[in-house]
């Protein structure tokens, strides 16, 4: 830990750059990479662990696979499914990313999940916000704010995390719908109480993943009728959409754009994967930026250029008077900009 | 840096009123004492102040034309809701505005297929889940003052409720909140697409208590109602063991929709109030709420009931019909009036530890009652740890308010040696200012003031609430317990 912080107090003093990295599996994701890499993986381990409690405290280096077998050992998981995108994924680097999977449109967001940081500053200053209880609101929410924030406000060494009970029971169905269709009928589903827990809709294929007690799972199935999808093969396309190793995301060399946009916002391509009930739409394509982003923005939305080569160029703008707010934010956790420079758009 | 930079401010001239009457409606500025009076303090009425002014804009033209005035005369703002908060966050500043966004007051649109409602920020909480019911949508967080709490406020405070602990914060039923800065920009955060670029500022303006920018629109999410909802009562001769009970249902995966604990000197205030009937030779009794589909409900309650009874419970009840459900409720939701009623005064606090140091808080807290000569009756949000131990006293007893505050104080820094937090849902406002200090290094707390210095750099809005200057904790004296080990980062915290 000294020498966490006398690295970063040495980078701040020589305006030397760092480049915080963990497993490194989330390398191609955001802007460019510079800096020496300062290496948290020997910052590993779970600190505290309470089933009872519903939170995980772990150190920043802990392996995400380690975590998610400790809590499968006790019935419980990261209900938003965090990508891993390879192996030796770390729990810092899921919550810089800020990524989440398939059930992100029913259990929330990583940063829904996020309960408490401790943290060095680019002061080297050791900090710590929030906590492991599920209800605070001592001070401004630090924790959260890390989560997606790619590592440009501080080195996170301990996270705590709430966690879930596994759901019982849980049965995948499908329907033969258009992405309009498939569009139209997870909003409307999802304004009923029904345990949907995933959608997806790619070629006119639409599934749908229903996650909770025996008997809501079984009503489910005969409110919404379709077929019912091997439990196997449907474990298998969850994780691959999770994983990006679906054959969506594999036999494609174009540019992987992925669109956030409103999740009743009407489809405009039958080639797209529509995940989150429409929320979370990827897209392959040569298309330029000057195209994909106005489309997006037409939307209501706005595009990442997930998987290419134009680096600089990986977010959508943020509007001046937010962009002037967050970087007095980053320079205000980080007046030397030592944290991965450029990584998080304009920042 | 410190939080507190316009005491030192002249007061502004006439003319900065004639120019803020202009900007607002007629009517829409108070500045005689008889009108300013109702704005002297929000729910925690052991705190009051007089501001100079009360501006009650209509629309956000008018609010960001407010805010630009005050800006450029260094006038400080403190915006207000509905005034029902707990913790004097809303108490005015005696040279300041009171800005209230109660006029603000409409629903702008509800999208019943994408599950969400635009709102001014005046809206009632509850007003929002009666305009979503035609959809078969409500507005899941519910706070105890939810008939008259504004949504602004509700962000502001990032509101909790008793069914928070299925259905989340306010901050988990957002998607988007328009705010004006202290110098009238306009601020967009978050939006109904996921994942906006950059720095995620949805957290940090929820729970902000208008530190940070003054909320003028609000999206929430809209969630389905349960088609049912089915309430077990069980009673417990030992609070301890309620305590044990309740950890027991969360480790065996059950997330109920709300999980209450009150001690017995709570049933017996809330009894006599509305006769819920409670067991009153009961030491503690939980209530445990299931919600959703009639199968899911029926599977969970049976689930429940047996975890009580092995748990150790001495009886137990379940609602029948909606009827028993809602009297099962009734007494809980009658705790803070019911402490109203057999007290003068009472003094809430909020502090949240994790669950399993319940058993221990209480015993502490008995301690206290001997060592302050007062009473206290104990309501819990036991699902999430959450305490509502209500200190009974008399605001004109000599030293009494004194009394009450050092017993509070002292239950706040035992929440945070137990692991936990001052505050679960209230904030901190005015009134756990001291208790910050015992929760926060020097250099947690200098955080958060380059945080409102990124959005405010004047410290014009709502100055002297929510972060203590280090000047004030210096005095204070009770400067975080771990700051010796800041001196020394290399040490594990455990």
């Amino acid at each position: 830990m000294k020498e966490f912080a006398d690295i970063i107090i040495e980078a701040a003093a020589r305006n030397q750059a760092l480049r915080i990295r963990g497993g490194g599996t989330k390398d191609f994701y955001g802007g460019p990479l510079m800096g020496e890499i300062l290496d948290t993986r020997n910052h590993q381990g779970i600190i505290n662990y309470e089933p009872s409690e519903l939170y995980l405290t772990a150190r920043a280096g802990t392996p995400l696979g380690e975590i998610e077998a400790t809590l499968a050992e006790h019935d419980q998981m990261l209900a938003f499914e965090p990508p891993h995108f390879g192996a030796g994924a770390t729990l810092g680097g899921a919550v810089a990313a800020g990524l989440a999977g398939p059930r992100r449109a029913s259990s929330g967001g990583l940063r829904d999940f996020m309960l408490g940081v401790v943290m060095l500053d680019g002061r080297g200053q050791r900090l710590s916000f929030g906590g492991q209880v599920m209800k605070n609101v001592a001070g401004f929410d630090v924790s959260r704010l890390m989560c997606g924030a790619l590592g440009t406000l501080g080195l996170m060494l301990e996270i705590s995390i709430k966690v879930l009970p596994r759901p019982r029971a849980e049965v995948t169905l499908q329907f033969e719908l258009s992405a309009s269709q498939a569009i139209e009928r997870f909003n409307g589903w999802a304004g009923q109480p029904l345990p949907i827990s995933a959608t997806s809709a790619l070629a006119g294929c639409a599934r749908v993943r229903l996650s909770g007690g025996d008997a809501a799972v079984k009503a489910a199935c005969q409110t919404l009728g379709g077929e019912r999808v091997d439990d196997t093969e449907a474990h298998i396309h969850w994780a691959s959409l999770r994983e990006h190793t679906h054959p969506f995301f594999t036999e494609s060399a174009e540019p992987l754009w992925r669109i956030a946009s409103p999740p009743t916002a009407p489809a405009f391509s039958d080639e797209q994967l529509i995940e989150w009930g429409g929320g979370q739409r990827w897209w392959h394509t040569r298309a330029p930026d000057t195209i994909v982003r106005p489309l997006s923005q037409a939307l209501g939305g706005h595009a990442t250029l997930f998987r290419g080569e134009d680096k600089p160029k990986v977010f959508a703008p943020i509007d001046p008077v937010s962009l002037g707010i967050q970087r007095k934010l980053k320079a205000a956790f980080d007046p030397a900009n030592v944290f991965n420079r450029g990584r998080l758009g304009d920042l | 840096m410190t939080n507190d930079p316009v005491s030192s401010q002249s007061a502004p001239g006439l003319g900065f009123f004639a120019r803020l009457a202009q900007v607002l409606p007629p009517h829409g500025l108070l500045t005689q004492q008889e009108d300013l009076r109702p704005y002297e303090c929000d729910a925690l009425t052991a705190y009051r102040t007089l501001p100079l002014a009360v501006a009650l804009p209509q629309d956000e033209a008018q609010v960001i034309e407010v805010l630009k005035l005050c800006h450029a005369a260094r006038v400080p703002v403190v915006a207000r809701g509905a005034g029902t908060g707990l913790a004097a966050g809303a108490m005015p500043h005696e040279g300041g505005v009171v800005l209230s966004l109660a006029r603000l007051n409409k629903i702008l649109a509800i999208d019943p297929l994408a599950r969400t409602a635009r709102c001014q920020p005046g809206v009632r909480n509850l007003a929002i889940s009666e305009a979503a019911r035609q959809h078969g949508l409500y507005y899941a967080p519910d706070p105890s003052s939810q008939i008259a709490c504004s949504i602004g406020g509700n962000v502001a405070a990032n509101s909790g409720g008793v069914h928070c602990l299925k259905y989340g914060l306010t901050l988990h039923n957002l998607v988007r909140v328009r705010a004006i800065t202290i110098a009238g920009e306009v601020l967009e955060i978050g939006g109904e697409a996921p994942d906006a670029p950059g720095l995620d500022l949805l957290p940090l303006i929820t729970g902000s208590e208008g530190l940070l920018a003054v909320i003028t629109e609000v999206t929430v999410k809209l969630t389905p109602k349960p088609q049912t909802a089915q309430c077990v009562l069980a009673s417990f001769d030992n609070v301890m063991t309620a305590g044990e009970a309740v950890a027991g249902i969360i480790a065996q995966g059950i997330s109920p929709a709300g999980l209450e604990l009150m001690d017995q000197s709570a049933t017996v205030a809330v009894e006599e109030f509305v006769r819920a009937g409670y067991p009153l030779d009961a030491a503690a009794i939980l209530l445990c709420e299931s919600d959703g589909t009639p199968e899911e409900v029926c599977e969970e309650i049976a689930r429940i009931k047996s975890l009580l009874e092995a748990a150790g419970a001495t009886e137990i009840r379940v609602s029948q019909d909606e009827a028993e459900r809602l009297k099962f409720w009734a007494g809980r939701k009658a705790a803070f009036p019911a402490a109203g009623r057999i007290s003068t005064d009472y003094y809430c606090m909020d502090g949240t530890i994790p669950r399993k140091r319940l058993g221990e808080m209480l015993a502490a807290i008995a301690q206290m009652e001997k060592k302050h000569g007062l009473r206290c009756i104990n309501v819990f949000h036991a699902g999430d740890g959450n305490l509502h131990p209500l200190i009974l006293f008399d605001a004109n007893a000599p030293g009494e308010l004194a009394r009450t505050e050092a017993f509070g104080l002292e239950i706040l820094a035992l929440s945070v040696k137990l692991g936990g937090t001052i505050t679960g849902e209230h904030g901190v406002g005015f009134e756990k200012l001291n208790a910050m200090c015992i929760q926060f290094s020097s250099a947690e707390l200098q955080t958060f003031h380059a945080i409102k210095h990124a959005f405010d750099d004047k410290g014009l809005l709502n100055p002297g609430k929510a972060i203590p200057s280090l000047h004030r904790c210096a005095e204070f004296g009770g400067m975080h317990v771990h700051q010796g080990e800041l001196k020394h980062p290399e040490l594990p915290r455990f």
